[in-house]
């Protein structure tokens, strides 16, 4: 990604460029995508969207909920859950350790966090997946935890909101990880019953299990801009199938037109959006 | 006959040949053959028996996946009175990996619903091998949803390496398709009866699995993804699938041991590709004796152990 910029900038910031993910954390960040240097603050005031490019950079699950929601009044549900071992899974490093790991890079127990607060007033429950602990992947905890966020909505009759970013169900899980998927939607309906609203707001990217659960199953399914979604992998696919795949392909924008989510969200009209569609959403539940 | 032996079996095969060659022999010697023929029966049966008997997760799988394994639509010619299959999702198109219709096993009416991979070449691709596409789960919905209002209990018989992955599947909404099954599932007001038959892979699987009982298969396999597509992911080396197989604890005595699923359906033995009849004849006095008892009970029980049972997965 060669622009003017790179050109004049002496060689070791551009080395730092070259590896993104380890500008360390500072008054200096890397675009994930168009790899401008740009200023933390600045960045922070723009909600981490580059402010080049407008790419909307990868933040972590505390961070989004922190900006989300309004600050004071904030309980966590479910906070002290953490993964269990079932199977005794083992690839090239034990499941246990690489439990440990990811707990060490992320600084969150698992890849879900559930916080009950308010958004411009309005309370609800919003949970918001971390993609450092294992790309967040759904094992039995993040279920768990999504369903007592949901169970906490029921009980006080409030919204519930997920922004998802997620590989899909956790393979060191196997099949309880699978059930995760029913587990998840299950919970929905009774949210839906209840006639209580769920956004769902899709986050690069989202695969697999994710995916093919409480992702898209939304009242009103919102995504980022240029935001990867879907059930496969562009990489299996293109494997599996040995072709070339389209532009734009399982993007937001390709979502859209394919008549898949509602509506596509710029970072800095979230709140805003997400505040008006509830009251007109909540309205209606309450005037029947 | 069987003609398709998996590696592990080929110690029967030697036997099973040394008898053809007995049987081809000259008609002067036949006289004093039956009795080793006999014998070699014998051999043939314990040595399957020892072989089966400890058989490792990557051989589940490949006895899973065995090319003259009974398919859906065998089990349907052999455990159904009637079958009328249904077809078409009413929106896009008719799915040819995932069927369903209305069927009668016993005295039970029921919709039945499941995957069929085909058995020839040209079958196999036109089932997509039994991976479904979005219209597939859409028709089982649409099946399902029959089913509820005319009070039928459904009987899904899965069997697929999972949902198929193509640029048309991610057009038309495969994740949604999956999604919203797994949440009609959850709260249709009839009993559902779900039966692994074959391969139980990933979400695909799932879509048409979420019910009051679970059975599998005695070789039938059920996880998270194909032991590809973990190897893949997780070693970054497909090579590694045995591997994969194994730590994922895929096969149906493992699995009723974590309490995922409610029963393991005996086959016989050497796996329901050596005996399809007698395979047959198990699952159906399976699906007899579980509809009666799910049957039994009121919908709203029904629907209140199935929620809980679905909240108490990995809850603990």
């Amino acid at each position: 990604m060669a622009n003017w910029f790179d050109k004049i900038l002496p060689s070791f910031i551009k080395k730092e460029t070259a590896k993104k993910s380890s500008v360390p954390e500072g008054l200096w960040q890397a675009c994930s995508a168009c790899s401008t240097i740009l200023y933390v603050p600045e960045l922070e005031a723009n909600l981490y969207v580059c402010t080049k490019c407008d790419h909307h950079i990868r933040i972590g699950a505390r961070k989004r909920l922190d900006l989300f929601l309004d600050t004071g009044n904030q309980t966590e549900i479910a906070a002290d859950k953490r993964a269990i071992d079932w199977l005794k899974f083992k690839d090239t490093k034990r499941y246990k350790d690489r439990l440990v790991e990811a707990e060490k890079k992320s600084e969150e127990q698992e890849a879900l966090v559930v916080i009950q607060g308010s958004l411009l007033k309005l309370p609800l429950v919003a949970a918001a997946f971390e993609f450092r602990f294992m790309g967040g992947s759904m094992g039995s905890v993040v279920g768990q935890k999504f369903v007592e966020g949901v169970d906490h909505a029921l009980k006080n009759q409030l919204p519930f909101v997920c922004f998802s970013t997620s590989g899909g169900a956790r393979m060191q899980e196997s099949l309880i990880s699978l059930y995760q998927m029913a587990k998840t939607s299950a919970v929905l309906q009774k949210l839906k019953k209840e006639g209580l609203p769920y956004v769902s707001i899709m986050i690069d990217p989202i695969y697999g299990g994710v995916a093919a659960s409480l992702a898209m199953l939304g009242d009103i399914n919102m995504a980022e801009p240029n935001a990867l979604v879907g059930f496969t992998g562009p990489r299996v696919i293109e494997q599996t199938l040995k072709v070339k795949l389209p532009e734009g392909f399982q993007r937001s924008e390709f979502l859209l037109e394919h008549g898949a989510i509602d509506i596509i969200v710029h970072r800095k009209d979230l709140k805003e959006t997400v505040h008006r569609l509830l009251l007109n959403l909540l309205d209606k539940t309450l005037a029947q | 006959m069987r003609n398709d032996y998996l590696d592990f079996e080929e110690p029967i095969a030697a036997l099973e040949k040394k008898i053809q060659d007995l049987q081809s022999s000259k008609e002067s010697d036949k006289n004093n053959l039956s009795e080793e023929i006999s014998k070699l029966n014998n051999s043939i049966i314990k040595l399957t028996e020892q072989i089966y008997n400890n058989l490792d997760i990557w051989q589940c799988v490949q006895v899973a996946r065995h090319p003259q394994r009974p398919h859906l639509l065998d089990f349907v010619e052999k455990i159904c009175s009637n079958f009328d299959e249904l077809h078409g999702d009413r929106h896009y198109g008719d799915d040819r990996a995932l069927l369903g219709g209305l069927a009668t096993i016993g005295d039970h009416r029921l919709v039945l619903i499941g995957h069929e991979k085909g058995r020839t070449t040209e079958d196999k691709i036109n089932r997509n091998f039994g991976m479904s596409q979005p219209e597939g789960y859409r028709k089982a919905a649409r099946l399902m949803k029959l089913a509820e209002r005319f009070s039928l209990p459904v009987v899904t018989l899965v069997d697929t390496p999972g949902a198929y992955p193509g640029i048309d599947s991610e057009e038309r909404g495969q994740s949604e398709a999956i999604a919203n099954n797994l949440g009609l599932m959850s709260s249709l007001k009839t009993p559902i009866l779900v039966n692994i038959i074959g391969e139980g892979g990933s979400g695909g699987a799932l879509a048409i699995a979420v019910g009051d009982h679970v059975t599998m298969m005695e070789y039938a396999t059920y996880s998270v993804a194909s032991p590809e597509a973990c190897a893949s992911i997780v070693w970054r080396d497909v090579e590694k699938a045995s591997e994969a197989a194994e730590a994922m604890q895929m096969n149906a005595e493992s699995i009723l041991k974590l309490n995922l699923i409610d029963e393991v359906i005996d086959e016989p033995l050497g796996g329901a590709h050596r005996n399809p009849d007698q395979a047959a004849l198990l699952l159906k006095k399976s699906i007899i004796k579980n509809l009666e008892n799910l049957k039994s009970q009121s919908i709203s029980a029904l629907l209140d152990t199935r929620y809980k049972r679905l909240m108490s997965y990995g809850n603990k």
